[in-house]
């Protein structure tokens, strides 16, 4: 292991980890709203859209992304639509991820009793005060486990990004493999990048998910 | 044109060259499974021991795993492991071991949440009605357990099958890199053949994948433990 090497990759690392972290940003918010939105247009059974929905999650759930990914990059500019690296990753990130935040969101819907709606109701609050504040609280915290699990998903995923030409973290082990040959340290600066991101992420979830058990949701 | 882009799946072999490359990527994911699966199980019981050094490794193992994405992990055996040990790993067998440690994990916790969820009276229970421990596990905890885990190792099936697409990124001649050389020979006869490619591979994954989905969720509803 050659220290020289590691301080001259560090700085590259550095950037494309920015990278990788504000695409996982924007990738993941736009895709708790495609699944927020999905999830209450399945629960409340809205015609015609909640069909839509239900073939776009399964198609989302049950394709790779890198297919996707290779779809939106090399696909779609046959017919004229031509997505960057950066938007074809977003896209990609948001089309995957809805589908997984829309489960999530859909199982945590479901535990919420009907009777809870029905007393509700009949106490006389209005259907959306039902839905604020009876309903979404407690959906969302019973989904925060399989909401932390998503999110820790989607940002592994990002590494298929390297694959459309994005400059990420395995785009430049890529790169710096291939060039220098210094693979050992490439491959270590690699790991230690991904634990860096990773590893707090899935401290504070389980943290919160903890706290959570203990308020008596969840479980 | 357009219209006329989807020839190039019937041009020759092509059709047939694309199924030989997804037989690829079957074949791998199930190799991986079967190995996972059976190791999966085996971890699962030993994470259930009260022993602090095994908890600690076990751990280790699985959150590392865990956390790395599984194409830093192919990478980390297909370039470190040939440059390290000095042996030369094909990215099938590369492919393998990953995806094997990576279930195993998986597999490994599914197998843990599902035998510590079996309620401690339960087995005091069968003892005080006098079962010796292998008639408790015959009769009580294994047919519970699983009845809990097959809808979930299902899904890791279904899982490991989307993530093997990422091992034509390490060179492994299936489905897609076959759908990447088509696209390639055909560049110039049909310039829109990556949208049918893409489109084609995109909807056989569906095809693989959908009906065992299909199979975990009617499994997960029928088996619902109250």
């Amino acid at each position: 292991m050659n220290m020289d090497v590691l301080r001259e990759y560090a700085p590259l690392y550095l950037e494309a980890a920015g990278l990788t972290v504000r695409i996982a940003l924007i990738g993941i918010a736009g895709a708790i709203a495609v699944g927020f939105l999905c999830s209450l247009i399945r629960y409340f059974k809205v015609p015609v859209l909640s069909r839509i929905a239900g073939v776009y999650i399964e198609l989302s759930r049950n394709t790779p992304l890198l297919i996707q990914l290779f779809f939106l990059y090399f696909g779609l500019p046959k017919i004229g639509i031509l997505l960057s690296s950066k938007a074809c990753a977003i896209t990609g990130l948001i089309f995957l991820g809805g589908s997984y935040m829309a489960e999530a969101f859909r199982s945590g819907l479901e535990a919420v009793p009907s009777i809870q709606m029905e007393s509700a109701l009949s106490l006389g609050l209005t259907k959306r005060q039902v839905i604020g504040y009876v309903l979404l609280p407690q959906a969302v915290s019973v989904s925060v486990p399989a909401f932390a699990a998503n999110v820790i998903f989607l940002i592994k995923e990002t590494s298929v990004f390297s694959a459309v030409a994005l400059a990420d973290l395995m785009y430049t082990a890529k790169v710096l493999i291939g060039m220098s040959y210094n693979t050992d340290e490439a491959l270590l600066m690699l790991v230690l990048s991904y634990l860096g991101i990773l590893l707090p992420i899935s401290v504070i979830f389980s943290l919160i998910e903890r706290k959570l058990r203990y308020a008596g949701f969840g479980n | 044109m357009q219209d006329l882009g989807i020839k190039v799946l019937f041009e020759g072999r092509n059709f047939i060259r694309l199924l030989e490359g997804l037989w690829i990527t079957v074949e791998i994911s199930f190799v991986s499974v079967i190995i996972s699966m059976v190791l999966g199980v085996l971890l699962g019981m030993i994470m259930t021991v009260r022993n602090p050094v095994i908890k600690v490794i076990t751990r280790l193992y699985l959150e590392f795993v865990r956390i790395m994405p599984q194409l830093v992990l192919l990478f980390l055996v297909y370039f470190g492991i040939t440059r390290a040990f000095q042996v030369n790993l094909s990215g099938e067998v590369s492919a393998v071991i990953v995806f094997s440690l990576w279930g195993t994990a998986e597999m490994g916790d599914l197998v843990r949440g599902a035998l510590i969820s079996i309620p401690k009276h339960q087995y005091e229970s069968g003892k005080a009605l006098g079962l010796t421990g292998g008639q408790i596990y015959r009769y009580i905890v294994i047919p519970q357990t699983i009845r809990r885990l097959v809808p979930l190792a299902i899904n890791l099936t279904t899982r490991m099958i989307k993530t093997t697409s990422l091992i034509a990124l390490i060179g492994v001649v299936e489905i897609v890199k076959v759908g990447q050389q088509i696209i390639e020979a055909s560049r110039l006869s049909v310039p829109s053949a990556a949208l049918w490619i893409y489109g084609v591979i995109f909807f056989l994954y569906f095809l693989i994948c959908y009906p065992i989905s299909l199979v975990a969720a009617r499994l997960e509803k029928a088996w619902k433990t109250v």
